[in-house]
């Protein structure tokens, strides 16, 4: 998938235009799908959506810089609450919050950046989880602003535009969460096919040679850090604004842990990638867990074994394989 | 208040033992196979739950109850490093090892949940362990001191092991330069698999000695999988003197944090993580690559 | 002396104990064509790695255009101009032959900070990484993925980018070796065809190569540099035959 959209991004830049489009396209459909499946059920799609959105940051800083974070949902949590407390001190418009969220978001990318990015391998990993850590502490510990472990609740935004107001079934939640999510994965595949967003790639494949190319690594990731925090920040201002609630398990390590796992189910590396691997964990999530919480733990460990073996690639190349069969197939016939 | 600082020193002495006895395994495991193995507690905690069961169900005495868990455990673990673990030493990133080691404990903890039930699994001590020792001042409790006992017997029979005898010569060749050992005939594979049966081995010892400060339930493998990371991290992959080194002081970290500030958690834990990681990023021990 | 480009002042490097590198100095000028030769082992890589950045010698100090660059950051001497290639291809393998390119010649723009718009495409930018391409006569592989290429074409790649960088001055680290003889002689045609008024050190063992190349030869033995001077002498000279002769016996005897 990558290499296609690469390909053609460069050869013809006519032909950045569909690819967008198709985006917004595909984006659309899978929305209205949603909603035709779980029309009882928008709360679940749009708190999918939320966390589709940190997979999305996470894919940013691990797909694309090869800078593998245990503590990402620090990022998620920090905007949710910072969003929460607007909102509980007045300032409901749903598109301030939105805002409110990604400069909290973008403060601690470029925090938790700077910290994370500095070394790699093993003290890069552990620094990642540390970070996580002391915000989840810290979350527990200010519980005037937190709430502690009864959670911030009673945030209850206002219209957006003035106009739709937050119903008790989540269709404004619902459709706002699309739109948002339509525009931040279109601006997205801009950034990554841009230069900076290639240099990105760059770094993750041979630092190196980067630098050997006259590239300053560090603050090239801590910018990419920055932008993932704008992403995640969207993503927990998001949670926030359509729940009402914020607990303490949307800092926790958990989060992180599982918002790696469904990257790499997908495929790190692709923001279809990142999409498909939220949205096929939790639906699967939706079912399995509800019917018992600790297969639910089995299977998930199962499958990511599987997907370690036998497509370690994530979820999305299976399907670039299969599109590229039927491709050739159909080519075949006259 | 000197009797605090004594009490939290001990308490913190102990905590850091135990993060030693776990946390070495996979030291020795991450400097020689360069594995980042995210299951390592959960092999401390199957250590625990056999304990559990040989001396509440099956009777038999501490001692030999501890033997038979360090057993047990590695043959339970002994498939995984044939079917999985081998794949990803030495050549596989980062990710993957993550990725495919967090599996391995999800499917650990799911079952354990299942099998044996969410509830905490008590470790019944022996007599001479369970009660306080009378330092004369001060009583303490003697498993305390037991701990610490283990703690440094197994720091000196691994240094024992890793200086003097023939396995150890091989070990550092290979940590060393593993495809030089290679080249020289050293068996790496029959290496590995001996040393990962040594670090399951350690991580249950430490599993059942410090169930009193762990306590033994499903959980245990995710809420201690990145503390044991932790002190590798900090002490250095592959340094025995790092890890006590690192054990020690972010048990000290821990332990005066929730004495002295309980409501932050494990604040404290984390910040002088950070601290050290940037003052040490080789770890505080560690050989440069 | 005013005009040498690249002066190295007694120059050692050592890893733990081992002096790979031993009081090293030289200059190199304006346009001038330099061979570093030498045995196996004989720390001519280590000495690139010095140069451009990757590793600080543990003692002396390198010069570019007269300014002391020993403690700069590797970005900083790309950015004065100083290039090199890596004896063991290192290319971005998961992005395609022009995006390697292109992404040097944006970084040397100073484009990489641009996270939105798309200056891939834009008519001096493509002119360049084209160019670069065909310099090397691999433009028909602009599309291709970099994980896909064969041996050869990586190293045309590794000195297009090389290239597409406008060096000042080009460290070579055995730009031909282990290249089919077809893709071979584009290198040399394309280090022929460099602009003339750029300082190239090149590292080869080909002797042919080196003659029809260089105006000048090093000599570098056990970390010393054991002779400097005319190509035409390097095969006379006593010290230089020894180490050749040394390392071939000493390879001998270990087999
Ligand atoms: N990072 C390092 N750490 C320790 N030793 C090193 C390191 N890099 C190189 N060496 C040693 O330095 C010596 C010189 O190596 P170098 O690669 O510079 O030789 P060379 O002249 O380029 O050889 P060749 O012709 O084979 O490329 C070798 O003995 C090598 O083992
Ligand atoms: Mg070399």
């Amino acid at each position: 998938m990558t290499d296609r959209t690469m390909v053609d991004g460069m050869s013809a830049p006519r032909l950045t235009l569909p690819l967008e489009l198709r985006a917004v396209a595909i984006t659309l459909a899978l929305g209205a799908l949603g909603y035709a499946l779980f029309p009882d059920d928008l709360a679940f799609l749009t708190r999918l959506i939320s966390i589709a959105l940190l997979v999305l940051s996470l894919d940013l800083v691990t797909g694309y810089c090869g800078v593998a974070s245990l503590g990402h949902a620090a990022i998620y949590g920090v905007s949710a609450y910072v969003v929460g407390n607007a909102c509980l001190a007045g300032h409901s418009d749903p598109l301030l919050l939105l805002l409110v969220g990604a400069v909290a978001g973008a403060v601690m990318g470029l925090v938790s950046g700077a910290l994370v990015t500095r070394f790699k391998g093993l003290p890069q990993l552990v620094l990642s989880i540390a970070v996580g850590q002391l915000v989840a502490a810290l979350a527990n510990k200010l519980s005037t602003l937190t709430g502690g472990s009864d959670g911030l609740s009673g945030i209850s935004p206002g219209r957006i535009f003035g106009i739709y107001a937050f119903d008790m079934y989540g269709r404004t939640g619902y459709v706002f969460s699309v739109a948002v999510l339509l525009i931040v994965f279109v601006v997205l595949l801009r950034i990554v096919r841009s230069p900076f967003g290639l240099l990105c790639q760059a770094i993750k494949d041979d630092g190196l040679r980067a630098r050997m190319i006259g590239a300053r690594v560090y603050p090239r990731l801590v910018l990419m850090y920055g932008v993932s925090g704008v992403v995640g920040g969207i993503g927990g201002a998001l949670n926030a604004i359509n729940t009402g609630v914020v607990g303490l398990d949307s800092v926790g390590f958990e989060r992180s842990a599982e918002a790696l796992v469904m990257l790499v189910l997908g495929g790190a590396g692709s923001l279809w990638g990142a999409l498909i691997g939220s949205i096929v964990f939790q639906v699967f999530e939706h079912y399995v867990s509800a019917a018992n919480p600790f297969h639910w733990m089995t299977m998930v460990g199962a499958l990511l074994i599987a997907v370690v073996l036998f497509a370690p690639k994530g979820l999305v190349s299976l399907g670039g394989l299969l599109a590229g069969r039927t491709a050739s197939v159909l080519r075949r016939r006259p | 208040m000197a009797w605090t600082g004594l009490s939290i020193g001990l308490d913190a002495l102990s905590y850091g033992m135990v993060l030693f006895i776990i946390s070495i395994g996979l030291s020795i495991m991450m400097g020689l196979m360069r594995v980042v193995n995210l299951a390592h507690g959960a092999f401390a905690m199957i250590g625990g739950y056999l304990a559990s069961f040989a001396l509440k169900n099956a009777g038999v005495g501490y001692p030999l109850a501890i033997v038979l868990t360090v057993l047990g455990t590695i043959a339970i673990a002994f498939p995984l490093e044939f079917l999985l673990y081998r794949r990803i030493y030495r050549k596989s990133d980062e990710l993957t090892q993550i990725l495919l080691t967090i599996g391995i404990a999800f499917v650990i903890i799911g079952v354990a949940n299942y099998v044996l039930g969410p509830t905490t699994k008590p470790i019944p001590l022996p007599p001479l362990l369970s009660g306080p020792v009378d330092l004369g001042f001060r009583m303490i409790p003697a498993h305390r001191i037991f701990v610490v006992i283990c703690g440094v017997c197994t720091a000196g029979l691994l240094w024992l092991l890793i200086d003097r005898t023939e396995f150890g010569i091989r070990l550092r060749a290979a940590v060393d330069n593993g495809d030089m050992a290679e080249s020289l005939g050293i068996k790496t594979q029959i290496l590995f698999s001996a040393t990962f049966a040594l670090a399951v081995g350690l991580a249950a010892f430490g599993g059942v000695v410090g169930a009193e400060l762990l306590p033994v339930e499903p959980f245990y493998a995710l809420r201690y999988m990145v503390t044991f990371l932790v002190v590798v991290s900090v002490g250095g992959a592959g340094s025995i003197p790092g890890a006590v080194a690192a054990s020690i002081l972010l048990g000290l970290a821990d332990t005066t944090g929730k004495y002295l500030a309980p409501e932050y958690g494990e604040f404290f834990f984390y910040l002088a993580v950070i601290l050290v990681v940037f003052l040490f990023p080789n770890g505080l021990l560690g050989r440069r690559h | 002396m005013s005009q040498s480009l690249l002066e190295l002042r007694n120059v050692s490097m050592s890893f733990g104990g081992m002096r790979v590198n031993d009081d090293i100095s030289f200059s190199i000028g304006k346009g001038e064509r330099v061979a570093l030769i030498g045995p196996n082992g004989a720390g001519k890589t280590t000495l690139v790695n010095v140069i451009s950045g990757d590793l600080t010698p543990s003692q002396g100090a390198v010069q570019l255009a007269g300014v002391d660059v020993t403690g700069l950051p590797i970005s900083d001497r790309v950015d004065a101009g100083l290039i090199r290639t890596f004896q063991i291809t290192r290319l971005f393998k998961s992005l395609t032959v022009a995006q390697n390119v292109a992404l040097a010649v944006m970084q040397r723009k100073g484009l990489t900070r641009q996270i939105f718009s798309s200056p891939m495409d834009r008519p001096d930018v493509r002119r360049e990484w084209e160019r670069a391409l065909g310099t090397l006569g691999i433009a028909h592989l602009a599309d291709r993925q970099v994980s896909k290429l064969a041996y050869g074409q990586q190293r045309l790649l590794d000195l297009a980018i090389g290239l597409a960088l406008e060096p000042k001055v080009l460290l070579l680290d055995e730009p031909a070796a282990g290249v089919p003889s077809e893709e071979s002689s584009k290198i040399i045609e394309a280090i022929d065809r460099l602009p003339s008024d750029i300082a190239v050190l090149m590292i080869e063992h080909d002797m042919d190569l080196v003659f029809k190349f260089a105006r000048r030869v090093l000599v570098l033995a056990n970390g010393k540099l054991i002779f400097q001077g005319d190509p035409a002498e390097v095969t006379h000279h006593q010290e230089v035959r020894r180490a050749y002769l040394g390392s071939y016996a000493d390879a001998r005897h270990a087999s």
